[in-house]
């Protein structure tokens, strides 16, 4: 009993589980075998150069994408057998942070927030006006809920998405690059929000950055992904420390290494047909 | 040469097929919008609010164009039935053309060029924007939210908006032929009263017109769903869907007309 009550606790702490996971588009295969596990509270980078896989693997916990091969469980769900109904009940309780906000451009900043409510709840209109005052006084957008989206910043439409996303209470929110194109002071806010609302919403946060200053500082655990597997993980601490060539070459921004400068070529002295 | 007959016999077999697959993908995608249609009648302001960005905001372009090519009409059936001494068939003239073709025919191909055009740009830019995706995202059903609203919005519009064309279109034919050149006003408005139909004509205008409605609006909402998420895709896609609903629509009016008028 004791044993099974401690079982229960386990599962139930881990939020995303994913096990040997394989992705293919077509013939080219894009992930080879991730590992990867986030439990409830924590805010977790998966990070690598461009092209790796990092959107792919976001795209397949979003449910977006089916896997080829592979275990992937989020909240406890299979992704691989889910069906159409099972797939929009579970993203009720996971919101999505994209790239560059992916605002509704013909709402305002209000509506945008009050999207989610007004779609999937019969709360009065006084009440949906209560709630998102709320979710974007806790971006700090609170004046901003007449303005539409193009007359808001980068920065500000991030925050305002972000307020969308935690429209619902979910348990889980899923962020595509979001410090791309801010500018330093916006990356902080954007970075410390993630870091205050994980922590004070009980949620998981999942980011997917190149940004590797600004998430070693807030994030609890960084997956590497390279050439579609996990080429290194660990808690920011331990990849300052790491000595290992990938990683130090990300964490030191190197521009050679094993990520190489050059894309593959013929010989530079035989390309512009210099005799030896 | 026989490699080059084959492949050029290749290609425009590949060509065919991919028209047909497209074709087969479009009316899937009706039938996906017609099947998530419930909410387009339960939450009916959001149909409301398509009628009037494709309706209400073509009025301008369709009374104008209706008013002018009702005055053509005039000018150019009184030089016509003058010479047999018949001018006071103007009035049968000016509104069987309109009622059965023109109306239907010229407001769909205004149609197609002001709102079809705006649905693809819309919805191809909100594809590329993300927020297609972030809609799904956030479990909301962009095929019931986005689309199926739009669909009934420009189809409710398109007869309305062909009704009105030939409304205009009959009173610039009075303008030019009674007032400006002194047709007899009485046999004018008699004679067609006297020879338009209800369902022969009217009703034919108005079933060719929800016809011509429902093709260009899959046209446009297709295209704009299909469209690459790109600047050069949507661009591609908005031309696509002026060009394919134009001949859709004269290619669907000569078979509506085969079927309505000559008893085929």
């Amino acid at each position: 009993m004791g044993l099974l009550h401690r079982k229960t606790i386990q599962v139930s702490d881990i939020l995303i589980e994913i096990r040997d996971l394989y992705f293919a588009y077509g013939d080219r295969t894009v992930l080879k075998g991730i590992n990867l596990t986030a439990k409830r509270g924590q805010v977790i980078a998966i990070m690598g150069i461009s092209g790796g896989g990092k959107t792919t693997l976001l795209r397949l916990i979003g449910g977006a994408l089916r896997p080829s091969a592979g275990l992937l469980k989020v909240d406890g769900i299979d992704m691989s057998r889910i069906d159409h109904v099972g797939l929009y009940q579970l993203r009720r309780r996971m919101g999505m942070l994209f790239q560059f906000g992916a605002l509704f451009t013909d709402m305002s900043v209000f509506d945008n927030v009050a999207f989610p409510l007004r779609e999937h709840t019969d709360l009065p209109e006084e009440m949906i006006h209560d709630l998102v005052l709320m979710k974007l006084n806790a971006v700090g957008l609170r004046g901003a809920s007449g303005l539409m989206p193009s007359e808001l910043s980068g920065g500000m439409a991030r925050r305002v998405a972000l307020a969308r996303a935690i429209a619902l209470e979910p348990r889980l929110i899923l962020y595509d690059e979001p410090f791309a194109g801010l500018d330093p002071i916006s990356l902080g806010v954007t970075g410390n929000l993630i870091r205050r609302l994980t922590d004070t919403l009980g949620i998981t946060s999942i980011v997917v950055t190149h940004d590797i200053q600004e998430s070693l500082r807030m994030v609890d655990y960084v997956y590497f992904v390279s050439e579609g597997v996990i080429a290194a993980e660990g808690t920011p601490d331990q990849l300052r420390a790491s000595k290992e060539p990938f990683v130090h070459q990300f964490v030191h921004g190197e521009e050679d290494g094993p990520v190489p400068f050059h894309y593959p070529a013929p010989s530079y002295t035989a390309d512009l047909e210099l005799a030896a | 040469m026989m490699d080059f007959a084959q492949a050029g016999l290749r290609r425009i077999g590949r060509r065919i097929i991919d028209s047909i697959w497209r074709m087969g993908t479009a009316t899937r995608f009706l039938a996906l919008t017609l099947l998530h249609s419930g909410q387009s009648f339960s939450r009916f302001q959001l149909t409301i609010r398509e009628i009037f960005s494709a309706g209400v905001l073509s009025l301008i372009i369709i009374l104008v164009s209706g008013l002018f090519v009702g005055m053509v009409l005039g000018l150019q059936g009184y030089e016509t039935l003058q010479t047999y001494g018949s001018e006071e068939a103007l009035g049968i003239l000016v509104s069987l053309s309109l009622v059965r073709e023109l109306g239907p025919v010229v407001a769909a191909l205004l149609f197609a060029s002001r709102a079809g055009s705006a649905i693809t740009a819309e919805i191809g830019l909100m594809k590329a924007t993300e927020q297609i995706a972030a809609m799904e995202m956030m479990a909301v059903d962009p095929i019931a939210r986005v689309v199926a609203p739009r669909f009934w919005g420009a189809v409710i519009s398109m007869p309305l908006l062909a009704a009105l064309f030939s409304a205009m279109g009959i009173f610039g034919g009075y303008l030019v032929g009674v007032v400006l050149i002194g047709v007899d006003e009485g046999a004018f408005w008699s004679q067609m009263q006297a020879a338009v139909d209800f369902r022969e004509d009217i009703l034919n205008g108005v079933i060719k017109s929800v016809v011509f409605g429902v093709a260009v609006t899959v046209i446009a909402l297709f295209e704009g769903y299909d469209a690459p998420p790109t600047a050069e895709g949507v661009s591609r896609a908005t031309t696509r869907t002026v060009v394919t609903s134009s001949l859709a629509i004269l290619g669907l009016d000569f078979i509506l007309t085969a079927f309505m008028f000559s008893g085929v």
